[in-house]
């Protein structure tokens, strides 16, 4: 019984692994995602090449594939990264890369009507961007915001094959210690589910409270 | 870092090999995701509560859960019950059903899309259940879905490098072996990477023209 803590020890560590490389990688997305997502709706020809080629790239390929890259190529090219570096690279980029079409989307779904107020108020870009449009598309994108980060939650469980101890990591060790089967893959999903329902409550809450004070301007 | 293309044109045969398996592996899986997905959505809509409730959280519970531990579960657990599987079958079967929960809800959307007119006139023509399902709600439900159904199938294409974590010899794996046999991680990984960007740029004018073939833009 006292080896069952022990192991059930092991899996919680892998537990906050992957939490920090959710966070982390979830911060990175968000990052990438603001900046793609306005860059695709930018003026110049210039940000919105770079802005595509970006999400492109990084939806096209994936995130496996990127996280390998950036653990085994990138050394020859002189940039050393940790796996934990490395994990919160790709998963950031990859799904920021997602993120930033729903950016994108939100942007655009915002009416006509409130960018021409925004020029009868002699607002400028950016200020008609950050105090008109922004507020309102944020809600729009918050509840598919809570499915990337699920996304990215459980695409944190590849960093395992580039040796990350999280919780798919562990797992495995349990597995290969005990030869029990059964009780580390079982416990594992069940973690993970349960994370996955906390950001989805979490998405909730906020999106509820970021309501608050807009009934009657949106449907 | 330098670029060797003897070595690539030495490492193509093995590449090769790996891409069939990892294109045959995307079609059976797409196959068993599609009549799972329609088998999800057909039993959420069951009058019986208990089928109905169980089948949407098993759902829930496998959509929250990543690919990655699913496959390690198909793949270690089940031998210790006695149903013993080739890598690959555990592959499809893991790629399947984790696509088939995402289908589901195509299907679903689907099958709500078909307006309530055409379940009274199927009715008043005196069908019964099966030939209800099988001549009129289907064969109209059932086009619309394409594009996004495409789209899941695309999305699976990009997760096969995960099955090379339960030893299927598929495009990532064999770059995985000749990489560590020779010590040389650019040309393999990047020719990886390319692989899967060409064949995911080629599916994105694929997926316009079914758009514009099938989908009925309701908006």
């Amino acid at each position: 019984m006292t080896q069952w803590s022990g192991y059930l020890g092991l899996i919680l560590q892998g537990a906050l692994v992957t939490i920090e490389l959710t966070l982390m990688g979830s911060v990175l997305a968000l990052i990438m995602a603001f900046l793609a997502g306005m860059g695709r709706v930018s003026r110049f020809l210039v940000v919105r090449a770079v802005s595509t080629t970006y999400i492109e790239f990084f939806r096209g390929t994936s995130i496996f594939v990127q996280l390998f890259w950036a653990y085994f190529v990138l050394p020859f090219a002189g940039l050393s990264l940790t796996p934990l570096q490395a994990g919160v690279l790709a998963l950031g980029l990859n799904v920021g890369a997602y993120a930033a079409e729903v950016v994108r989307g939100a942007i655009l779904s915002i009416g006509r009507e409130q960018y021409e107020a925004c020029t009868a108020l002699n607002l400028s870009r950016w200020q008609g961007m950050r105090h008109v449009i922004l507020p309102q598309a944020l809600l729009v994108m918050l509840p598919t915001f809570g499915n990337n980060a699920i996304e990215l939650l459980k695409a944190t469980s590849v960093v395992s094959l580039i040796s990350l101890a999280d919780l798919t990591f562990e797992a495995q060790v349990v597995r290969s210690q005990t030869g029990s089967t059964l009780m580390p893959f079982l416990s594992v999903l069940i973690i993970y589910f349960a994370l996955a329902l906390v950001i989805s409550w979490g998405v909730r809450t906020l999106e509820r409270r970021m309501a608050r004070g807009l009934d009657g301007v949106r449907v | 870092m330098d670029w060797d293309w003897d070595f690539v044109r030495q490492i193509m045969p093995t590449l090769i090999q790996g891409v069939k398996i990892t294109i045959l592996a995307t079609v059976l899986g797409s196959i068993l995701a599609a009549i799972v997905g329609l088998a999800i959505a057909l039993a959420r809509r069951s009058e019986n509560r208990a089928v109905s409730r169980s089948v949407g959280w098993f759902a829930e519970f496998i959509r929250g859960t990543p690919l990655l531990v699913q496959l390690y579960f198909i793949f270690y657990v089940l031998p210790d019950i006695g149903i013993l599987l080739p890598p690959l079958v555990a592959g499809v079967i893991g790629l399947g059903l984790h696509y088939g929960t995402y289908t589901a809800e195509v299907y679903r959307a689907g099958i709500d899309n078909v307006p309530r007119g055409q379940w009274e006139a199927a009715k008043a023509c005196n069908l019964n259940g099966r030939h209800t399902w099988t001549h009129i709600i289907l064969p109209q439900a059932i086009p619309p879905m394409i594009p996004a159904l495409a789209n899941y199938f695309i999305a699976m294409f990009k997760e096969t490098p995960l099955l090379s974590a339960i030893t299927v010899l598929e495009l990532m794996n064999q770059a995985k072996s000749v990489a560590n046999s020779y010590y040389r991680y650019i040309e393999p990984m990047t020719l990886v990477g390319a692989f899967f960007l060409v064949i995911s740029l080629c599916s994105v004018v694929l997926l316009r023209w079914l758009e514009h073939r099938y989908g009925r833009i309701e908006r």
